[in-house]
């Protein structure tokens, strides 16, 4: 029989206020199992924690109740009090008397009658409770990071700065993502290449980092601590430690008409290829959909140039399997398709493009090295209209846009009209917006400049259909403010497509058992307090992937999504929740429904072997809980059929015990 | 293949072409088109507000006289199809309007939209096949460059019509493809051309129209072609100078049965 | 009808929630028939939200309409302002002897390669 202290808080007037604290303990004196019982001013006060010390050892308390308020607040602070007075702090039980009822309440007896209620309920818990101990489980000191743009390459140096080892892996031949492919960033104007390029040798020649280019990860098992994850490397033809990226090979490659997604295919680039002068690694890459000599067996012009002997048309692809202590998700956004906005005409005519395609445009390193030319006929446009929210905002049908705001559009189009202006102040510029959203850091003073010294013509409206005619593009749009249906002859258009998750996110969440939302993108777990860590222990978060992000939010979440990471790899054991799942193992059934539930990939199934009372031996499959995985959600004690699964703190028994308590 | 067939009032008299040259390459074509029995004119536009009954139950006879035989009901006026596809949708959809039509039918069964409802152009693209249609030209019409002209009918509202992308449609130039000619994409071809403000304000019928004829000419086509009678009247009454025909005489000529419709 | 009960009664009738308008002008500026009008597309949409029906009822705006649906396809909030119009334009031409067409115009009208298909359009759109 359980010796049970109860202690009343008063919470000042909070809970005093509309309860009768003194007729609650007074009531719960009579409770089976109570001992004793008082109220005090502020229970979770050091003075309050003392009484409840005292009281443990003056009268042989093994269990207490704290009616007060909300767990999420005090079980900590709590459970600790009873840890230092000798007990087990799982047998504590928190009756939320203030949030679920001075609150909520405004008469003083109904709220002290639902007090006595909740008190009743926790006491008949404690009654049922059992001392319970966390396990542990061993670090692997090394992190995994997946995706290698400014998200992940942020994350990855902050990680290997801290001392400890990262692996980033990333689809494509190269690392730095889409600020690769930008030209200037906002509100600094600073060139992007100038400052990423430096970060990704950084990167390259840090001795903690191994960069698996061109590559996927195809598995994950295991948990926070102790991830097993293989990693394809796709074959690429080249001989990574040989080649030196002297470009010969490009150069002699015949087979040069293939689209160069770099320049997002307003180029083109040779079958043998690497992406940009500073891509990291620094070694070409063969597109086998393109090489002759891998398609057909002919040709092999690149094997006989290469100096270095790198080429290898015979490379398989290679699978690494590595243990990993965390996880970082970077696997960034793409502009959304613009086939089902075709009243925009981006598929009739070349002159209208993405505002990424306007990046490459204008980029030094583009086709046309940076100058401002129609991809139609090369000439110089003279008007070029952009237009805002393409695809953004778009609740009409989840087939053609998304409803979300993408965040980045009004400032990099204030970026791009102001650039235009800079550079050929005999450009018309007009951009049409629903709203200008610019919250930010000298955001809104950078578009007002746009306005005001660069002269771009912003218009409340949107643009409503292009017409292609000629060459020239008929653009009809609405002012809203003059009440005035436009008509525009422009020479380029612009659309600021949405941004939406990268297409591997969804197929990586499920290897993850990581959560996401409707429109794909990571879910953290909490959406102001934990933003860099997804719900499954040892997953975090950095970047676009976890919602439309510009640069410097990006950087910030990548730094913080490392410090959880280093957080938790300095640790050599961790510390798991007591409160878990685990089978009986005699009632289990084996029908795999709490398999099928469980979000976190904890419960696995294996045959066993049991004694039957006669003796006999019958293997039977049962389920297991990994309690290093588990997270005590407690979904597969109600999809049990048998009633097998129980959660340790939250049995069955007890919460029965609660509810009859409740209803007596 | 079986379908029941819905002319329309137009097609009886001023789009004689239309219909004649639909009747015939569908025979070609291994289609049967059976007329609906005392069919009732569909009323040329559907009416959006969902109060409005007695002007949607033509429609609501056709598609339950075709629902009794068990066929697809295919029509190859633009207006027709929009008018009885619409109709159809909301019976599906809306419970309130279906039972308010239901009682005043006072039929011996209800109608909830059962009876699937095909376009002309969705019959041969989906029942007949493109493909199928190909091997059948014995008079491919190469060189020709073609402009579809789609109007707003044949594709809006999109939730209901679902014929093709409304911003970017392809069966009409898929159409033409299979014929041998040459199809001319403009992206005014979904653009309205004017439809009944000819008799409200002529002026932006001839404004919507001459959008739409400019339009397909700067993009090269030689040739426009229509499902759509009134599209074909507002494109030449305000000056078309290229050619507007309906597709079906485009498709006779192609399968070599053109003849003429009035003889 | 009092201001309100026309309010609900027009949004009843077209379906259409004007509260999901997000005031972008998309409507006003895909629609074809914008010039001719007094009150645009978009006008409407917040016209009827707030309750201010009076001068649609009265404008010709209402016949301007060419239900080409174009504002209903390209509206990325689903408002469908097309659908609004024509509540509206109902709200006129039930009443007696409120006909924006009649037979006594079609003679005019008529041409030799007139379709039946404008005739009856124009009929079932601006007459009751």
């Amino acid at each position: 029989m359980q010796r049970i202290g109860v202690f009343v808080c008063w919470c000042g007037s909070n809970i005093a206020g509309t309860v009768d604290v003194k007729a609650v303990a007074e009531a719960l004196k009579a409770e089976p199992g109570v001992v004793y019982s008082t109220d005090y001013q502020y229970m979770c006060s050091q003075a309050g924690q003392n009484l409840i010390i005292d009281a443990v050892k003056e009268h042989n308390l093994t269990g207490l109740v704290i009616c007060s308020c909300s767990p999420r607040m005090h079980e900590a602070t709590f459970r600790k009090t009873a840890a230092a007075a000798g007990l087990n702090p799982y047998m504590v039980e928190i009756a939320n008397i203030r949030e679920q009822c001075s609150w909520v309440h405004k008469e003083m007896p109904v709220g002290t009658e639902k007090a006595i209620i909740l008190g009743k309920a926790a006491v008949a818990k404690v009654n049922l409770n059992t001392p319970l101990t966390p396990g542990e489980s061993p670090v692997t000191k090394r992190a995994l990071v997946i995706g290698g743009g400014i998200a992940g390459i942020q994350t990855a140096l902050d990680i290997a700065d801290a001392g400890f080892p990262v692996d980033i892996v990333e689809t494509k031949p190269t690392i730095g993502g889409k600020m690769a492919q930008l030209d200037k960033t906002f509100p600094t104007l600073d060139c992007a290449a100038c400052i990423l390029t430096p970060k990704m040798v950084d990167v390259a020649q840090h001795e903690k980092i191994r960069i698996f280019s061109y590559s996927e990860v195809t598995d994950v098992k295991g948990f926070v601590g102790n991830f097993d994850v293989t990693i394809k490397k796709k074959a690429r033809f080249v001989d990574e430690t040989k080649c030196t990226g002297c470009g010969d090979c490009v150069d002699k490659c015949p087979m040069k008409k293939n689209p160069n997604e770099f320049n997002m295919g307003m180029d083109n680039r040779s079958a043998i290829y690497i992406p940009f002068a500073q891509a990291v690694p620094k070694v070409a890459t063969i597109d086998a959909g393109a090489c002759t000599m891998l398609k057909k067996g002919k040709c092999g012009l690149c094997s006989k140039v290469c100096g270095a002997g790198a080429i290898d048309y015979t490379q398989k692809d290679e699978f690494i399997e590595e243990k990993y202590g965390a996880i970082v998700v970077a696997t960034g956004f793409n502009p959304i398709s613009m086939d089902k906005f075709d009243e925009y005409a981006y598929n009739q005519s070349k002159d209208v493009i993405t505002s990424l395609e306007f990046e490459r445009l204008t980029n030094a390193a583009g086709p046309t090295q940076g100058k401002l030319l129609r991809p139609s006929d090369g000439k110089h446009p003279h008007k070029i209209v952009f237009v805002q929210c393409v695809g953004s905002r778009c609740a009409a049908c989840a087939e053609k846009g998304k409803e979300y705001c993408s965040k980045i559009c009004c400032m990099y189009t204030a970026k791009h009209a102001m650039l235009t202006r800079d550079k050929y102040p005999d450009t018309e510029v007009y951009v049409f917006y629903i709203d200008v959203r610019t919250p930010g850091k000298n955001f809104d003073e950078f578009y007002r400049r746009a306005v005001e010294e660069y002269g771009v013509n912003y218009i409340k409206g949107m643009v409503g259909k292009i017409v292609p005619e000629g060459d020239v593009l008929k653009v009809q749009a609405s002012d809203l403010i003059s009440n005035k249906q436009l008509h525009i002859d422009a020479d380029l258009v612009v659309l600021a497509a949405a941004i939406e998750p990268d297409k591997s996110a969804r197929p990586l969440a499920t290897m993850l058992t990581a959560s996401m939302d409707t429109n794909d993108f990571f879910t953290e777990a909490h959406p102001k307090l934990r933003p860099v860590e997804s719900p499954t222990a040892g997953v975090f978060l950095s970047g676009a992937c976890q919602g439309p992000k510009d640069i410097p939010e990006t950087v910030s979440q990548a730094g913080a999504a490392a410090s959880k990471v280093i957080g938790l790899l300095c640790k050599d054991k961790l510390t798991g929740n007591p409160c878990i799942a685990s089978a009986n193992e005699m009632m289990c059934n084996g029908c795999s429904s709490c398999e099928r539930v469980c979000p976190y990939g904890a419960i696995t199934y294996s045959d066993k072997e049991f004694r039957m009372p006669d003796r006999t031996t019958q293997i039977r499959r049962v389920a297991s809980v990994n309690p290093a995985v588990c997270q005590g959600c407690g979904a597969c004690t109600v999809a049990c059929p048998s009633g097998a699964m129980d959660l340790r703190g939250f049995a069955n028994n007890q919460i029965m015990a609660e509810v009859d308590a409740i209803c007596k | 293949m079986k379908f029941s067939y819905f002319p329309g009032c137009t097609l009886k008299n001023k789009a004689k072409d239309l219909d004649f040259y639909a009747r015939r390459s569908a025979e070609l074509l291994g289609a049967e088109l059976e007329e609906i029995e005392n069919w009732q004119c569909c009323g040329g536009v559907f009416t959006t507000s969902r109060d409005e009954v007695a002007t949607k139950l033509s429609s609501v006879r056709a598609l339950k006289d075709t629902q009794a035989k068990g066929q697809a009901l295919v029509s190859v006026c633009s207006a027709c199809h929009n008018v009885i596809k619409q109709t159809n949708h909301a019976m599906q959809t809306d419970k309130a309007f279906a039972d308010k039509v239901n009682r005043y039918m006072a039929e011996e069964s209800d109608y909830n939209g059962e009876t699937e409802v095909l376009h002309y152009l969705e019959m041969l693209r989906d029942k007949v096949g493109f493909d199928t249609l190909k091997e059948k030209v014995v008079n491919p019409l190469k060189g020709k460059k073609i402009g579809a002209y789609y109007g707003c009918l044949l594709l809006r509202p999109n939730t209901v019509m679902g014929m093709d992308d409304p911003e970017n449609p392809t069966i009409m130039e898929d159409l033409i493809k299979a014929l041998g000619a040459t199809p001319v994409v403009y992206a005014n071809r979904n653009e309205c051309c004017g439809g009944y403000i000819a008799v409200e304000s002529p002026e932006l019928a001839k404004k919507r129209s001459n959008a739409v004829v400019e339009n397909a000419k700067a993009q090269g086509a030689e040739m426009i072609i229509t499902a759509c009678p009134l599209c074909k009247y507002n494109l030449i009454k305000n000056g078309a100078d290229i050619p507007v025909v309906y597709f079906t005489e485009l498709l006779a000529e192609a399968l070599g049965i053109k003849e003429d419709a009035n003889e | 009808m009092n201001k309100k009960n026309l309010r609900e009664e027009i949004i009843l009738r077209s379906g259409v929630n004007p509260k999901k308008c997000m005031k972008c002008g998309k409507c006003s500026a895909t629609c074809p028939a914008y010039d001719e009008m007094e009150y645009h597309p978009h006008q409407f949409v917040n016209m009827v939200d707030t309750g201010d029906i009076e001068p649609l009822l009265n404008s010709d705006s209402l016949y301007k309409c060419l239900t080409c649906f174009a504002c209903v396809d390209r509206c990325p909030r689903g408002v469908e302002p097309a659908k609004l119009v024509e509540a509206v334009r109902l709200s006129v031409i039930r009443k007696q002897g409120e006909n924006h067409l009649t037979a006594n115009d079609i003679p005019a009208l008529l041409d030799d390669e007139t379709p039946q298909q404008l005739l009856v359009s124009a009929f079932r759109k601006y007459t009751k």
